[in-house]
């Protein structure tokens, strides 16, 4: 009961702190914000995400389109409001895929040491030694394009950097004394980790989400603009950027509206990251 | 330090090894048939099935990467399906462009982006320093290929006064290099403005203020030294971070390097191609990991000690953090 309040206090404490920044409040308020237009599309979007109106092509922004409509009359901002949906879900889940997967091995090799900490780590050494996108590309070639495979392409290649802050953290943990004392009296590995490591390395994991999503959404724009991520007629940003490319030309308003939806996502995120990880900071506190 | 620099190299080894594999198989698993790719559809099912033994496609997968292994310790990174020629010829023939591309990218990051942090640390909550940390924060944000896109918008076609695409002259490289950039320059000036933040509220600062040392001899002379050690780490990876930019970039701009090199070869299954491309740049890569390491043992004298004291007993910790190619 007593640890329970404690907890309680901490996750208290991080949230006044966090309150204080206005920055960090103002990428919430924004990431609210997308989270909503994500859920409700279906009421929010003016027109249907496939509505193509022929005789409303490669329209400039107006009152009946304030975005334009693109080169199947498809209205740019209902679009964009769509694919909110599918790059917060494409930046979550992949985060979530590397974050478990991540933390789980960097725990193993934190704890148990010796050899699977050497397989582990060694394994995230050459993971490692390619730059992510590059990494993202050569695996998104193999499984093809498609949301799933993006969402997997983008994660891959975050397990490391989770694996290595949670073996670090895990190594401080291990040694303590509370530890100690549950092994004393005969929990298991599973139970050790689960109960008393992992809410201890909990801080750094949230950090290095937060700010992981956005370079998650990033990536997986960049993959859909190779054309090798997800393809249309999905209305992801990236994707709709790379058809909107052949029209730069003469329809600015095309290429521009995806990117700042981009643009401003990522913004929050790193926005909300920054506050959230000096809010966490117990250098930072008084 | 001698041991440390080999024990360096050594451990660079078994992780390019580790990359082949990792890239072989990814390659291994890809769906499309090469010897298809190569004659075309009209050709035969006998005639594919021809060169598919010819090529060893037929082998098993641990006799394929063992004889691309054995061709890779000769030099051999095989032959482009396209073109036929040697992928080491295809490689080297577009790496210069790609590195000139990143050294340019790197050099701009470090020329705007030290100053700026430097000033923005110097004179914290200014107006300068709010300008600077608000563009910095864009900087990070601001996919790079979209930037490409408005950069060409903007200067190509509105005022027409830069080349959008092609590689025929030094006004060529404009374009490209600032949007490669943005998030370098932009990550470089966070991390300068952090550091100097830190080490100008230390006591030692505080000693050369109070024998009567001038501002700019302060800065210049006390806090520069000690403030720019992360700032190396942060170069490095930004480098690397530009040849991935490269990537992207070369795609839009239509430049000839590595980065287009490879993607086309992914849209025609040229894997040779692929795999040499993503294997070079992971070796550019490890080198470059190599050499920050070193060079941060080099001027951090407190490494360099910590490092003679433990000697046997610890390994030195990873010094770089090294790997974090994309801003986060």
């Amino acid at each position: 009961m007593k640890i329970g309040l404690r907890k309680n206090s901490q996750w208290r404490d991080v949230w006044h702190r966090l309150k204080k920044n206005r920055m960090a409040m103002f990428g919430l308020a924004v990431l609210i914000l997308l989270v909503l237009l994500a859920i409700f599309a279906d009421f929010i979007a003016p027109y249907g995400v496939d509505e193509q109106n022929y005789s409303e092509m490669l329209q400039s922004p107006s009152l009946r389109h304030p975005m334009g409509t693109d080169n199947f009359g498809r209205d740019i901002m209902s679009r964009i409001i769509y694919g909110t949906r599918i790059s917060l879900l494409i930046g979550f889940i992949s985060l979530l895929i590397s974050a478990v997967v991540g933390s789980i091995l960097g725990a193993c090799a934190g704890y148990f040491s010796g050899i699977s900490d050497t397989i582990i780590m060694r394994g995230a050494d050459i993971l490692m030694a390619i730059p992510r996108t590059v990494l993202a590309i050569a695996i998104a070639t193999t499984l093809g394009p498609g949301l799933v495979n993006a969402m997997i392409a983008v994660a891959i290649g975050t397990i490391p950097s989770f694996a290595r802050v949670v073996r670090a953290s895990t190594l401080t943990v291990k040694d303590q004394e509370y530890v100690e004392a549950a092994r004393a009296i005969g929990a298991s590995n599973t139970h050790i980790i689960a109960k008393y490591i992992f809410p201890n390395v909990l801080a750094p994991i949230i950090v290095q989400a937060t700010l992981g999503v956005a370079t998650a959404i990033l990536l997986a724009a960049s993959l859909s603009f190779l054309g090798i991520g997800i393809e249309p007629p999905t209305p992801e940003w990236g994707s709709m950027l790379s058809a909107a490319r052949s029209y730069i030309r003469d329809y600015w308003y095309m290429v521009t509206f995806p990117g700042l939806a981009i643009m401003v996502t990522v913004l929050a995120l790193n926005l909300f990251g920054d506050g959230l990880r000096d809010a966490l900071d117990p250098k930072l506190k008084k | 330090m001698l041991r440390y620099i080999i024990r360096r190299i050594l451990v660079t080894i078994p992780v390019l090894i580790g990359v082949t594999l990792i890239i072989f198989t990814l390659m291994y698993f890809t769906k499309g048939d090469p010897a298809r790719m190569i004659l075309g559809d009209m050709a035969t099912e006998e005639e594919v099935e021809e060169l598919r033994e010819e090529m060893g496609l037929n082998d098993p997968f641990l006799v394929r990467y063992g004889n691309y292994m054995l061709d890779l310790f000769h030099g051999d990174l095989g032959d482009s399906y396209v073109t036929g020629l040697p992928v080491t010829e295809e490689i080297m023939a577009r790496l210069p462009v790609t590195m000139r591309l990143a050294v340019y990218s790197c050099a701009l990051s470090v020329i705007i982006g030290i100053p700026v942090g430097i000033l923005s640390a110097v004179k914290q909550y200014s107006i300068l320093d709010n300008v600077a940390t608000l563009l910095a924060l864009l900087g990070i944000t601001i996919p790079s290929f979209w930037l490409a896109m408005m950069l060409i918008l903007v200067f190509s076609v509105n005022l027409g006064w830069l080349p959008a695409s092609g590689l025929y002259g030094w006004q060529y490289y404009i374009l490209p290099v600032i949007s490669i950039s943005a998030v370098s320059i932009a990550t470089i000036t966070r991390m300068t403005r952090s550091s100097m933040l830190e080490v100008i509220r230390q006591d030692y600062i505080r000693t050369a203020r109070a024998k009567g040392q001038t501002e700019a001899k302060i800065i210049t002379k006390h806090a520069l030294k000690n403030a720019l050690i992360p700032v190396i780490t942060v170069i490095g990876i930004q480098f690397a971070s530009g040849m991935s930019g490269a990537v992207v970039n070369e795609q839009i701009f239509a430049i000839p390097g590595i980065g287009k090199m490879m993607v086309d070869a992914i849209k025609a299954r040229n894997y040779p191609v692929v795999q040499g491309g993503v294997l070079i740049i992971a070796l550019l890569f490890s080198i470059l990991n190599l050499i920050i390491d070193l060079l941060y043992a080099f001027v951090d004298p407190r490494i360099k000690t910590q490092y003679a004291r433990k000697k046997e007993k610890h390994k030195p910790q990873e010094l770089a953090a090294g790997g974090e190619e994309v801003s986060a």
